[in-house]
Parts: structure tokens; sequence; C-alpha cells
């Protein structure tokens, strides 16, 4: 342990650790910009500068490792002018109409300055006369360029955390310029479009695409049907932007909201978690049939489909493993179809006027939407993915008090959720779901794991893995007798690489797979309120469970409105109308 | 010409297929080509199973490894920094034009000869100084640089 000083306070810390850390453990705050927790040290924006005694120039407190008996001042008046005038170069490479930025009010440039810069510009504005092209080529991200700070955040983010690589440091000095290769529009990159980057932005160079204006407009119109349907993450994370604290479950708030703003129809995406739940989950024990039984060459082992992000990752990434990934429609699409079919048909609604929105905790889920194959209504299945910033932007426009909010439930006709389609939101969540059903089809028992809660596909490891052995399986599944089913489940699309190149090279030893694009999986998606760090995911995945354990109907096949769907409608999970209506294919996509 | 499969195998053939070769293959391919071209650029990353943008963004970094557009083949660099300025810079940069017919930034259109600006090239106490591919001239005089100029011309440097 070494001893430090930091403003006259004696702390003690490991060895290795930075300044900044130091001051963190004793609630000293020293503002920071490039630095985030989620990335690896950076020392590029010196907004953390720090006075070290017997020093002359100024330390960033992000990028040094104390040294016993440090001295160290946070806000001295050297600090404070140094500080001002970092913030104010910086400003003069930003193109500050934080009036007219989305980012307003949630922006950590802007927070910098209202905290550093008083009084008059000290520097050129160099942004003058600079023309700069916004890059609003992706239907899902937006980067405009004259915003950015150069941090790097987002390059390490696509990097470190998802190993895609598309955006990069271009040139340097005065001419440093983030950007794709050959400064290519971002839909003609093996971009995912999941987000993170624009999560670890801390101005508005990196936004999602917004739509909600559109959906105003729907909202207003009375010819218009406006069904919203919100995803199971999205509910745990709003009540950040609104005023609550990190992970508090607003679910019935966020329903009444979106029901006074102008919603015909709130409904559930849980609902068709469930779904999905049932198609994927006998997709799973028809591909293990094929295998055991038929010796057919199936693809093993599967990989669940919900996260389009991670989709966009192995159709660019992995083009010849393909036939690994289950056939299901994300809950999302699934939604989609059935909003402009089922939906229609018992609400006896012209699917043309139906106006079908998700609220959704992703970017990539409005590249999903857009995507040719999504038309299987005859319509343009899901008109809108707005992110959870969307949503919780729209409830402030609308100038409703949140906080007094009398909670509602969600309307019926594919409103009804399970506990499984809850925990969708949280890594480790649809596999767990999966298996309370596929176990319980197979062998007629519940999953073997105290209060359904299976621990081990839980938590934050980047890879987790698991496995149960099927005993006392019902005669039609006798085949599956003994067999010990081996499972893995993963996020952060880094950790999907692993796992991928073990399946290239033939080696994985698993017989489903989760993967989510996103660390935390959904709870930690790019459109989530930002900030979102380890702390926030942990929070928010607690919150996910709870909501789970809270619930009387916690297995998927249990939901009622899912088994009269399949009565009235669908009539058998992996049927003629299912696989018209839930299922898709995959396109092979360019890895450069 | 712009296949360089050949340039990366023998670059990976000599120190493997790692990250490390990254500099060496683009060297060697400005040193043959006289800049990257992008479909160069993506069969490096192929290769060595980098993103294009890594390598886009690794090439960018290094002025002498040109990225926009196809350089001749010689590239003038003529040193832009305060002590070769306030030695006659800018005549030296007037004779280059003149003698070959053209701006700074530009390539003549038999693609013999590019005219650009360079850091400090530390030859301070010989400036104005300036750099044909590898070889330095120092203490340039407009005589001086179109005689330099002229041998490169005919092809005849060997006797400067």
């Amino acid at each position: 342990m070494l001893t430090i000083n930091i403003d006259n306070v004696p702390v003690k810390v490991e060895e290795g650790t930075t300044i900044l850390e130091a001051a963190q453990k004793i609630g000293i705050e020293i503002p920071t910009l490039c630095h985030h927790d989620d990335l690896c040290i950076a020392g590029n924006c010196r907004v953390c500068v720090v006075e070290e005694k017997g020093k002359n120039t100024l330390t960033a407190s992000c990028a040094t490792p104390v040294i016993e008996g440090m001295k160290i001042l946070t806000h001295s008046a050297k600090v404070q002018t140094s500080r001002k005038h970092i913030v104010e170069l910086l400003l003069s490479e930003h193109d500050e109409k934080c009036t007219k930025c989305y980012k307003n009010g949630n922006c950590e440039l802007q927070d910098l300055a209202s905290k550093y810069t008083v009084g008059d510009y000290l520097f050129m504005d160099l942004c003058e006369g600079k023309e700069y092209k916004i890059d609003d080529s992706s239907p899902a991200i937006q980067f405009d360029p004259s915003k950015c700070v150069k941090c790097q955040r987002c390059v390490r983010t696509c990097s470190e955390i998802q190993g895609v690589n598309v955006i990069t440091v271009a040139e340097k000095g005065k001419d440093m310029h983030i950007q794709t290769f050959m400064g290519l529009p971002l839909n003609n990159v093996p971009c995912t479009n999941c987000g993170q980057c624009v999560n670890h932005c801390p101005t508005g160079a990196l936004t999602e695409r917004m739509y909600y204006d559109e959906i105003w407009e729907a909202m207003g119109d009375d010819s218009k049907h406006v069904i919203v349907n919100t995803a199971p993450s999205v509910r745990v994370a709003l009540g950040e932007m609104l005023g609550y604290p990190t992970g508090t479950r607003v679910t019935g708030k966020m329903a009444a909201a979106l029901r006074q703003i102008g919603a015909d129809s709130v409904l559930d995406t849980d609902f068709t978690a469930d779904l999905t739940i049932i198609e994927e989950g006998h997709e799973l024990l028809q591909r293990l049939k094929k295998a055991l039984v038929d010796k057919e060459d199936v693809s093993l082992p599967m990989i669940t489909s919900c996260s389009p992000g991670w989709i966009k990752y192995i159709e660019h990434m992995f083009p010849y493993q393909l036939a690994h990934l289950s056939t299901c429609k994300s809950p999302q699409q699934m939604f989609g179809a059935l909003a402009k079919t089922y939906y229609a048909e018992k609400m006896h609604l012209d699917p043309k006027d139906i106006v079908s929105v998700s609220i959704m905790p992703c970017s990539a889920k409005k590249f999903e939407a857009n995507r040719p194959e999504m038309h299987s209504s005859g319509y343009q299945d899901i008109d809108a993915g707005l992110t959870t910033r969307e949503l919780g932007h729209m409830i402030k426009q609308s100038g409703i008090n949140f906080l007094d909010l009398e909670p509602q439930p969600f309307d019926s006709l594919m409103g009804e959720s399970s506990g499984a389609g809850v925990i969708f939101g949280a890594t480790g969540g649809v596999m767990e779901a999966a298996l309370r059903t596929a176990y319980e089809v197979v062998t007629g028992r519940q999953v073997p794991f105290d209060n359904l809660e299976i621990l081990p596909v839980r938590g934050t490891d980047g890879i987790k893995e698991a496995s149960i052995k099927i005993e006392g399986s019902l005669p039609e599944w006798n085949f599956l007798e003994g067999v010990e089913l081996k499972v893995a489940v993963s996020h952060g699309l880094k950790n999907a690489r692993i796992i991928m190149k073990q399946i290239e090279a033939g080696e994985s030893p698993y017989h489903f797979i989760e993967i989510m694009a996103c660390p935390g999986g959904c709870i930690g998606g790019g459109g989530q309120p930002i900030p979102t760090n380890a702390e926030i995911r942990k929070k928010r995945i607690e919150s996910i469970y709870e909501e789970d354990r809270n619930m009387t109907l916690r297995k998927s096949h249990e939901n009622s409105e899912v088994k009269k769907i399949y009565d009235d409608f669908l009539k058998e999970p992996l049927g003629e109308k299912s696989h018209k209506l839930l299922h898709t294919s995959y396109t092979k996509r360019n890895k450069f | 010409m712009s296949d360089v499969t050949e340039i990366i195998k023998k670059q990976i053939n000599q120190s493997g297929k790692k990250r490390e070769v990254l500099l060496p293959i683009l060297q060697s391919i400005v040193e043959r080509d006289h800049y990257l071209s992008s479909e160069s650029l993506l069969q490096v990353a192929k290769s060595l199973d980098i993103s294009a943008a890594d390598v886009y963004g690794t090439a960018s970094f290094y002025s002498f490894l040109e990225t926009n557009k196809k350089l001749g083949k010689y590239v003038i660099r003529v040193c832009k920094t305060i002590v070769c300025d306030m030695q006659g810079k800018r005549e030296i940069i007037e004779a280059i034009e003149n003698c070959l017919d053209i701006r700074i930034g530009e390539t003549t259109r038999n693609n013999k000869f590019s005219l650009l600006y360079t850091n400090c090239l530390g030859w301070c106490h010989k400036g104005p100084v300036m750099l044909i591919n590898n070889e330095v001239y120092t203490e340039l005089t407009p005589d001086k640089v179109r005689r330099i100029i002229n041998a490169y011309k005919q092809n005849k440097q060997e006797e400067l």
C-alpha cells in the first residue's frame, strides 16, 4: 500500500492506482472527459490535470499511477486556470450550437464548460468556415464531426468492447480526426449499429438517428392506430432520465406515459419474447432430434438471434457460419409481423392504418426494422424503432410529470408477459428463459434450480457456461435421456468473436449459445440512457431479476396470451404460419 | 500494378502474420507504387485479418505513406519550418514550381515529380533543404535547385 496526500487528505491505495482513482476513493471529484470506466486510459483530453507539489508541469490524473508520498492539489489556482484553458481549447474545435443539439442538457463537454468557462473566449473559433459533413447514411447512427472533440472514446469502444474497429483515428496533429476506412459512409462499412460508440460519446458527435417527430405526427393523426411495444430493458433504465435513481423499475409509469402521449395501444415486447422462447426452444429441440435421432447434418450449436447488432456482426465477420443462427426473428420483429396480422385481425383494423412503434434499448433495432425481409405482414412490420433515450425525450417534450404518474398495466392482446420474457433484457436471460421452458417440455418437470433461478448463466462475466443433465424425459423426448445439455452465454462482441472462432475451428462443446452484442445484454444497450457503466449495468440487471422474482407468471409457455395465439392463429410452434411470420433468413456481408 | 499479394506474402513469410508486419508491408507498397490505394489497403487488411479502418488509420498517420493520391516517381519535399523559411524557402519553392510547371501539392503530368512540403528534416544549419525520395539536398539556392531537378529529369542524378 502507498500513502499519498490529495488536497491535504492522506489516502492509502494499492500500487498501480491512478491519482484519479485515489481521489475518487476519498470522494474528491476530478473532472474527466476522455476517461470512461469501460475503456482503457487514453489521457488525451487533459481535463483531469492536477498539480503535483515539486513539479513544474501539471499531471494528467487519469493516466498517472501514484507514487509514495505524492502531494496532489486538485483545484489550486494553477489547476483551475489550466483546466479552463483546456476546456476552452476543446470548445474552440467544437461547434457550439448547444441549443440545437440533441445532447443539450446531457453533454459532458457542456457540463465542463458551465463549470470552467467564464467570460470571454480566449481562443480562435476553429470551426468557423470549415465545412463539416454529417454522416447520416446509416438508418441507426449518425456522426457529426463538427461536434467531435477527438477524445477517441468511440474508437476505443469499437475496438476494446466490440472488437469491430470500424472507426479509427486518422492522420495526426491538427488534421487528426475520427473516421471510417477512407472516410466511407457508416452504412458502407462493417458497422454493427450496436450504438456503443453513441453511448460512450461525451458530446453530440455520435447519436442515434432520431425518428420521434414522425411518431408525434402519427400519434396526432386520428386515422392512424399507433401501437407501441416496449422492450424489457427499457423499464429498468427509462427512470434514470426522468428523475429516478439508477435501476428503478418504471414499468407501469412508462405504460401510463405512453398512453398519455398518444399511443392507442401500449403492449409489451416481453409477450413476443415469450413467443420467441416457444419457437426457439422448439427449434433447438428439433435440431437436437435431427442430430441425435435422424442423424441429419444440422448446425449445432444453435445461437440466439435476438440481438440485431450481433446478427449484423456475424453476417459481416463470420458469413459462413450463419446456419448456426436460430431462424427466429427477434422479439421486436415478431411483434411487428403479428401487429399487422393477428392484432389487426382481432381488433378489426386495416393493417395499413397501424403504425407499429417499438421502444428499444438499442440503435441496431432501427436497422433491423428497415431490413428488406422484415415485411412479412405485407407492410413494413415495425415502422419505427425508438431508443430508450428517444422515449425519455418524448416524455420530457410532453410535459408529463412522470414522477407523479399513476402506474397503469399494459393493454391486452400481446400485452401479457412472463418473468422469462422480462429477463431477456439481461445477459443470460434468453438462455435462462429458454431452459425454463425447454427442460419442462422435455421432462414435464420444472428446471432443477432453486426458485427457477439459473444462476450459472447470470452475472457479468464475458463468457458464462452451464450444463443441465436431462433426466426422466417424457417418452416423446427419450432420445435426450441422460444428455448433458451444454450452453454458453456471451455479451460484448469481442466475446462473441471468441465463441465464433471456436465454432469455426469445430471445437465448440456447446449445444446452445446466447450472444448479445452489448455489454451486460440489452440493459447496457447502445440506446440506453447516458451514462452507462459497469455499476449502472449491474443495478439495471438486479432490477430486471427483481421484476422476474415479483411476477407470478415466470415461464414463457404459461403465458395465456401466448397459448391463445397458438390456439387461434399460429396453430403450432414452427408451423406454417410461424414460419412465414416469425422466422427469417440472413445475409452474407462483406468483412472489410 | 495494384496487386500487392507478392509484397504481403514476402513480408509475412519473413516475419510472420502479425500486427508488426503492417508497417513494413505499407512501406514496401509505397516504395513500389508511390502510394497506397484503397484496394491495396483492403488487401493488406484481409491478409493480416485486421480491420480496414485500422490499416487506414495507421497509414494516414505517417506523412510518407501517401493514401490520398498517386505520387510521382520522385517526391520532392521542401522543409516548411521556420529556419528554412528564414533562409529562403519561398524562392526555392518558386524555382521548383517554375522548373516543373506544377504548384505545391501537385504531380507532373508525366508522373515523374511530385512537390510537397515536409516538416523539419533536422538540417537547420544548412537550410534551406529538400528531400527527393530519400536523398537530402542542403544549402539550396534557386540555381542549385534547377541543376538538381534537371539532373533528375535526365536521369543523371548520380552525377550530382
